[in-house]
C-alpha cells in the first residue's frame, strides 16, 4: 500500500468526509424531526438537535400512523419484499436449471425469450399489466402485490451463468451415483449456489422492499399499503397539515429493515466469496 | 466380477462417426487399459460403456445383458473422473456415501462400508474434511473410495491420473494396479499414458480414429505390434522407420540405402518386390565395427538420461530417393549404454539384433506375416 502523510492524505480525507455529511445531513434531519413535535417542524427554523419525543413519536407511528398503523406497512412491505425475493430466486433457479441442464426443444429460444424481458422493467408493462392483475381480481391482495413482479431474467441469467461453471462432471457422477435431475438439483446444485442465492437475496429483497409504483396502484385500501408507498401517502395534501414527526419516524422505520438485510446477508455473502469453493 | 462384450460398437454425432465398430470380450476380472492419442475415440468409448453417451449401434453386454439403454445408475458401474468430481460441499465421508444413500443402505452399512474403504486407501482421518483441504493424490484417492464403496461390477477410469504430478503418478499407478488385484472387479481403464497402459493392462485396447487397431497383452502389443500405428504409439523413444521392399527371393528386406536385411521368421514368399515400412526398435540397434553395419547413423542430437543414452539423427544414404533426410521423418533414434562416448555429428555403425525387425505394408500401414 503505498502510504500518503500531511497534505496528501488530509485533501482527500476532507473531501470524503464533506461528501458523507452531504449524503448523511438528510437522514439526520428525518431522525432529528422524529423526535421532536409537529409545532417544532412548522416553525422555522427546523430543529437540529433531537428533542426528547422520540419513544413518543415511534409509538404514534407503529401502533396509530396517519391512515394507517405503520406495523400493518411495515408487515405488508415484509411480505412483499420476502414473497418477490424468495420467489424470483426459487422461479430463476429452476428455470436456469431446466435452460442449462436438459435438452428440449426452442431451448434457446426460451432462454432468449427471458433474457429479452430484461428490457422490460415494470414502468414500461404497467398497464397492461396493472390490467390483468385487476381481471384477475387480484388488486389489494398479496398476489397481486407480488406475483406480477416475481419472474427475473437477471436473476435466471445469473443463475445460467453460475451453473455454466460448474463442470459436467459433477453432474455426470452424481448420475453414476444414482441421483436423478431432482436429487442433483436438490443436493449438489442448489448447496453450490448458497452464496450466489445469499448475494441475489439481498440484491431481491431490496429491489421488493423499495417497490412504489406498483403498490400505488394496486393497493387502494389503506390496510394494504406497503410502506414505501406509504410515506407518500402520509405527507400533507393541500390544506392539511400532516404529522411530520410520525411521518419521519415512518421514514426512519422504512429503512431498518434493507439496513438490516444488508448487515447480516452482508457477512455471509463475503464468507462465500472467501471460501472459493468449486 | 463381471465379463462385458462389446460387439459392433458405433457412435455418430450428427452425420460425423467417432467410433467405426469395435468388437470386444472382456473377461471377468481383466484389467482393461484403452490407450490412443487425444482425439481417438477412448473417452467416448468408456463413456458408451458407463451410460453417459447413447450407443449410435452395436451392442454393449454385462454379464450376457445388453446395457444399451439400462440409466447408468442401474448398469451397477462406478467410474472415477479425470478431475475427480468430488462434491465440493461433501465432507470426504459423504463423498464417499452418497452413492450408497441413494441406493437406500441402512446408515450404519454405509458407514462400515465407507470406513472400510477409506481404511483401504488410507484416508480414514481425513473423512470429516472437504475435498478442498485435499492434496491432489488424496481427492484421487477419495475419488476411488466412491468407486469402491459401492461395490460395483465394473470400474471405469478416465484418466484418473494425469492431473497428479510424476511421482505421484507412480505411486497411485501402483496401487491401483493393487487394489484392481486385491478387489479382482473388472476395470476399463483410459490413458493418453503409455507407461500407465503397459504396467497395469492386462490387455490393452490401441485406439486409432475410432477403430480399435490392436487389442492383446502389452507384452503382445509391444513385441508383434499390428499395424505401424501401433508400433510408432507404444513404446518411447518411438520405434525407427525405413522405407524399404522386400528382396527377389523373399527372405530379406532391402533398405533405399542399398543395405539388406535379413528377415529371418517372416514368410515374405508372396510379397517380393512390395514396398515395405520397415519397423526397428532404438533399442534393437547396437553400434558395431564399420564393415558390420546394417545401417550408418549420422548422430544429430544426443540425450544423456543416465541408465541409457539417446542418440538421434538419420540413416545415412535413407533420405528417400536421394533427398535430404526430413527431420521429423527419417528420425531415427538408437538407445545405447548409459556410458557410450559419443558425439554429435558423429557417424555411428549400427546392426540390428537377430530377428527384432517389424515389417508393415508401406501402403496399408498394417503388419506383415511373420509366422
Amino acid at each position: 500500500m503505498i502510504e500518503k502523510r500531511g497534505l496528501a492524505s488530509a485533501v482527500p480525507h476532507i473531501i470524503l468526509i464533506l461528501g458523507i455529511a452531504f449524503m448523511c445531513f438528510p437522514i439526520y434531519l428525518t431522525l432529528v424531526a422524529s423526535t421532536v413535535t409537529q409545532e417544532e417542524i412548522v416553525h422555522p427554523p427546523l430543529p437540529l438537535l433531537p428533542g426528547p419525543h422520540l419513544i413518543e413519536n415511534y409509538k404514534d407511528a407503529l401502533f396509530s400512523g396517519v391512515n394507517v398503523p405503520v406495523m400493518r406497512m411495515l408487515f405488508n412491505s415484509l411480505v412483499m419484499a420476502m414473497a418477490i425475493a424468495v420467489g424470483k430466486i426459487a422461479i430463476s433457479l429452476l428455470s436456469a436449471y431446466a435452460i442449462v441442464y436438459f435438452r428440449f426443444r426452442f431451448r434457446m429460444l426460451c432462454f432468449w425469450t427471458i433474457f429479452i424481458t430484461l428490457m422490460l422493467p415494470v414502468e414500461v408493462r404497467i398497464v397492461p399489466t396493472y390490467e390483468v392483475v385487476a381481471q384477475l381480481n387480484m388488486l389489494n391482495s398479496y398476489a397481486g402485490l407480488t406475483l406480477p413482479l416475481i419472474a427475473s431474467a437477471t436473476a435466471t441469467f445469473l443463475f445460467r451463468q453460475f451453473f455454466m461453471t460448474v463442470p459436467d462432471e459433477l453432474f455426470e457422477a452424481a448420475r453414476m451415483d444414482g441421483a436423478g435431475p431432482l436429487r442433483f438439483f436438490k443436493d449438489i446444485l442448489l448447496p453450490l449456489s448458497t452464496t450466489n442465492i445469499a448475494a441475489l437475496f439481498v440484491i431481491l429483497f431490496i429491489y421488493g422492499w423499495n417497490q412504489f409504483l406498483w403498490p400505488l396502484l394496486v393497493t387502494t385500501d389503506p390496510q394494504m399499503n406497503t410502506i414505501v408507498m406509504g410515506i407518500k401517502q402520509m405527507l400533507p395534501t393541500a390544506d392539511d397539515w400532516g404529522n411530520w414527526p410520525v411521518t419521519m419516524a415512518t421514514a426512519v422505520l422504512a429503512m431498518l429493515p434493507p439496513i438490516a438485510v444488508v448487515v447480516f446477508m452482508q457477512r455471509l455473502f463475503v464468507k462465500g466469496l472467501i471460501e472459493t469453493e468449486k | 466380477m463381471a465379463a462385458i462384450s462389446i460387439r459392433q460398437l458405433r457412435k455418430s454425432y450428427g452425420k460425423t462417426e467417432v467410433i467405426h465398430g469395435i468388437d470386444v470380450e472382456i473377461e471377468a476380472g481383466e484389467f482393461i487399459v484403452i490407450v490412443g492419442p487425444s482425439g481417438c475415440g477412448k473417452s467416448t468409448f468408456l463413456r458408451m460403456v458407463a451410460g453417459l453417451e447413447a450407443v449410435t449401434a452395436g451392442t454393449i453386454s454385462i454379464d450376457g445383458h445388453p446395457v444399451n439403454d439400462v440409466e447408468p445408475k442401474d448398469r451397477d458401474i462406478a467410474m472415477v473422473f479425470q478431475t475427480y468430481a468430488l462434491y465440493p460441499h461433501m465432507t470426504v465421508h459423504n463423498n464417499m456415501a452418497y452413492g450408497l444413500k441413494i441406493a437406500g443402505l441402512p446408515a450404519s452399512e454405509i458407514d462400515e462400508r465407507v470406513q472400510r474403504a477409506a481404511k483401504m486407501l488410507e484416508l480414514s482421518e481425513f473423512l470429516p474434511r472437504k475435498p478442498r483441504q485435499l492434496s491432489g493424490g488424496q481427492r484421487q484417492r477419495v475419488a476411488m473410495g466412491r468407486a469402491i464403496v459401492r461395490n460395483p461390477r465394473v470400474f471405469l477410469f478416465d484418466e484418473p491420473l494425469s492431473n497428479l504430478d510424476a511421482k505421484l503418478r507412480v505411486q497411485m499407478r501402483l496401487e491401483i494396479k493393487h487394489l484392481q488385484r486385491s478387489l479382482g472387479t473388472t476395470s476399463l481403464y483410459v490413458t493418453h499414458d503409455q507407461v500407465e497402459a503397459m504396467t497395469l493392462a492386462d490387455r490393452l485396447i490401441v485406439m486409432n480414429e475410432g477403430i480399435a487397431e490392436q487389442i492383446n497383452t502389452p507384452m503382445r502389443v509391444y513385441d508383434h505390434p499390428a499395424s505401424v500405428f501401433v508400433a510408432d504409439f507404444i513404446g518411447s523413444p518411438a520405434m525407427n522407420f525405413l522405407a524399404g521392399r522386400v528382396t527377389a527371393n523373399g527372405d530379406a528386406v532391402e533398405l533405399d540405402s542399398g543395405s539388406v536385411l535379413r528377415a529371418d521368421g517372416w514368410s515374405l514368399g508372396a510379397d517380393t518386390g512390395r514396398a515395405v515400412t520397415i519397423g526397428i526398435r532404438p533399442e534393437n540397434l547396437r553400434q558395431v565395427a564399420a564393415g558390420d553395419a546394417d545401417l550408418t547413423l549420422q548422430v544429430v542430437a544426443i540425450e544423456t538420461l543416465g541408465a541409457d543414452t539417446l542418440a538421434h539423427g538419420f540413416a545415412v544414404g535413407n533420405g528417400r530417393t536421394g533427398q535430404a533426410p526430413n527431420k521429423m521423418k527419417d528420425n531415427v533414434a538408437v538407445r545405447l549404454p548409459g556410458n557410450s562416448q559419443i558425439a554429435e555429428g558423429e557417424k555411428l555403425a549400427l546392426r540390428i539384433a537377430d530377428g527384432m525387425l517389424h515389417l508393415f505394408d508401406a501402403a496399408t500401414g498394417k503388419r506383415l506375416g511373420d509366422g
